[in-house]
């Protein structure tokens, strides 16, 4: 009995000392799940660097991240898609965006006979997804494709069946290169596909496209490369078909990057340039411009300046393209906007 | 109830003010009778803060589609445009799919187990079952994804094309392309995952049958099987039409496993191997990313269907087994 109460005051002591700290800065956050591997590392890693510094982070989606930071119940938030005008005008305070990394998203498919990486023009994509395209050897897909042997089976669509960002930037770059799609269809996490099977999360899409024969799909570079899965060239806006991979994306943001408008908020989908990859997009950071409490305040810009600087170090590792230059040399200035 | 609380009351002293409270205090019956009064109204206040809570959330979808919203087809985020009528359709044609497999099977399983296999192997098999019935339903979404969709796809789908596919009529059921995933893949999980609770509860309720029944039955004449079918199974219909819809309502909520195997596409078609979508997956893979104020509250307004959509099941099973204890089995 006396080793229980021992130990239980131990443990109370511990989780009193834990809790009261001083000094310490607990900053809540919720939001998107894509970045949520990288943003776990800058986090732990600022920690280590900063003891005093500690940020709970909850991959929740980027409906509810926005919802949660409306509500005042996380200090900031995180977003696949930038916030809409609506929603910045019903928001009882002023929200900053931050670009933090790039993503970028590739066909999967899986085509009877096909081993290699296919070309997909704008218009043959735009056209599978609305359903337009039924059939493998659509001239349109065979025409950038020449010297491949495409069977004459229909093309079974699959996309995400959940809400996500992922979805986001797919449904953004249809919307660009097809008026068909922007009109009948449009942009969003979610949207009414055409056509199609939905899968849950990139595994769910992944994981549909093998079992299926004659399937397309689309999923995030990263969950390619992690599972080394095959995939198709994309045309970008210059007519060149490219492989997504890291150094694309990032150069298709530069190419944004001389416009940038002064809040980030910014598609970089289809964007002029040979080396861009056209599927590609910015994640944000959302923080509210005022912060009351200075310790907050002081932790939020002192992370941003951070992640910024040499949190981007991190981003190869973990298969996220790095912000360029131009990019963060902006949003540096704009960290002051907080106040 | 009411007649537990009769005779607590009376068996009270009759004392009045608060002496007598605390007189009554002493006996534990009065603390009981509190503390259960407590819990079972805690039961219906959670309740009924849940229907207020989704009644007065989906206000804005309320207002916008009024009764539409239960046959619209259409479900679009991006022109605000929101209709229950696909996921209505796909939860229902799962759920019966489910049964119709699941009963069949689950209760001759019963039977087996408790009339027909000595106790030993009854009780050891028994416990397995309950171990299947406490697997999480993403376990089942996995099987699903790695043995029934492929089985569906390769063989038992051209099966059933090839074969009831011809028939006029039923035919439609089973009409292709079949891709391996949707409504009746979303059914064999289903089935798969109810089908021990019917068995287990069926189990326990045929075993309570009186052993004079059974005996009475085999001394009039009849056969080991007309005893069990003609006496014990009705005598225990009313416990076995419960665990049938124990395992609709399981069903009907069944989230993980079938958003993994449905297809998740919100259309309506007659044929069974076409994908679908259920309410429960809807909600549970659009919620997280749903920003538009309009978007959220009809998604809100699914889970007042579904609620409703049990409301309405369960109290079709209690009327059902009303009728059936008219005629015959166990009197109560």
């Amino acid at each position: 009995m006396k080793k229980t109460w021992f130990v239980v005051s131990i443990l109370l002591a511990v989780a009193i000392t834990v809790a009261a700290h001083p000094g310490t800065v607990l900053l809540n956050a919720a939001g998107a799940t894509f970045p949520y591997p990288i943003y776990s590392k800058w986090f732990d890693v600022y920690h280590q660097k900063d003891p005093n510094i500690q940020i709970n982070y909850q991959s929740i989606g980027s409906g509810g991240g926005i919802r949660q930071l409306l509500a005042g119940t996380v200090d900031f938030g995180a977003s696949d898609g930038p916030m809409s005008d609506d929603q910045l005008k019903d928001a009882k305070f002023k929200i900053l965006h931050f670009p933090t990394v790039l993503g970028a998203v590739i066909p999967i498919y899986n085509v009877a006979g096909v081993t290699g990486e296919l070309n997909f023009t704008q218009k043959a994509l735009a056209g599978i997804y609305l359903g337009t395209i039924t059939k493998w050897n659509d001239p349109e897909i065979a025409k950038a494709n020449s010297g491949v042997s495409l069977p004459a089976t229909d093309i079974v669509v699959v996309h995400r069946a959940d809400g996500s960002g992922t979805s986001y930037i797919w449904t953004d770059f249809l919307s660009k290169v097809s008026s068909d799609w922007k009109s009948k269809v449009g942009m969003g996490t979610s949207v009414q596909w055409p056509v199609g099977l939905g899968g849950k999360g990139n595994e769910g899409v992944s994981g549909l496209v093998k079992q299926t024969p004659g399937s397309i799909g689309y999923v995030e570079l990263i969950y390619a490369i992690q599972n080394n899965i095959t995939f198709g060239k994309v045309q970008n806006a210059s007519g060149k078909f490219l492989k997504a991979d890291l150094v694309g994306v990032t150069a298709a943001a530069a190419a944004a990057a001389k416009d940038m408008p002064s809040d980030f908020r910014v598609s970089i989908t289809n964007e002029p340039g040979p080396a861009a990859y056209p599927i590609s997009s910015f994640t944000w950071l959302l923080v509210p411009a005022q912060i009351s409490d200075a310790t907050k305040r002081d932790a939020i810009k002192g992370f941003l300046k951070w992640m910024l600087t040499d949190g981007q170090g991190y981003n190869e590792g973990l298969a996220y393209a790095r912000l360029p230059k131009g990019v963060i040399e902006k949003e540096i200035k704009a960290i002051s906007l907080i106040q | 109830m009411t007649s537990t609380a009769t005779t607590i009351q009376h068996a009270a002293p009759p004392y009045s003010g608060p002496r007598a409270f605390v007189q009554r205090l002493r006996h534990g019956d009065e603390i009981a009778h509190l503390l259960t009064l407590t819990f079972a109204a805690g039961i219906l206040l959670i309740t009924s803060m849940l229907v207020w809570e989704l009644w007065a959330n989906s206000h804005l979808s309320r207002a916008k589609f009024g009764w539409t919203f239960f046959w619209t087809q259409t479900w679009d985020p991006i022109f605000d445009n929101f209709g229950a009528a696909p996921f209505i359709y796909g939860t229902l044609i799962t759920s019966i799919v489910a049964l119709v497999i699941a009963v069949p099977l689950g209760l001759a399983s019963a039977i087996f187990l408790s009339e027909l296999a000595p106790r030993k192997i009854s009780d050891a098999i028994s416990f397995l079952i309950d171990l299947l019935a406490a697997v999480p339903s993403v376990i089942y979404g996995l099987l699903g994804i790695f043995v029934v969709v492929p089985l569906v796809r390769s063989w038992l789908g051209p099966l059933l094309i090839n074969t009831l596919g011809h028939l006029p009529g039923i035919g439609k059921l089973f009409a292709g392309p079949n891709y391996g995933v949707g409504f009746f893949t979303a059914g064999i999980v289903l089935a798969i995952m109810v089908v021990p609770f019917i068995i287990s509860v069926s189990r326990e309720v045929l075993l309570t049958v009186p052993r004079e029944q059974r005996e009475a039955a085999l001394a009039l004449g009849a056969t080991r099987w007309e005893s069990t079918w003609k006496v014990v199974v009705p005598w225990a219909r009313t416990g076995i039409m419960g665990s049938i819809f124990l395992a609709l309502a399981r069903a009907l909520g069944e989230t993980m496993a079938v958003t993994m195997v449905i297809g998740n596409d919100p259309k309506i078609s007659a044929s069974l191997l076409r994908p679908g979508y259920t309410i429960a997956a809807v909600i549970a893979n659009e919620f997280t990313e749903a920003t538009g104020d309009l978007y959220l509250s009809a998604l809100i307004e699914l889970g007042l269907v579904l609620f409703l959509m049990t409301f309405i099941l369960n109290g079709l099973a209690r009327i059902l087994i009303v009728a059936t204890e008219r005629g015959g089995g166990r009197p109560s």
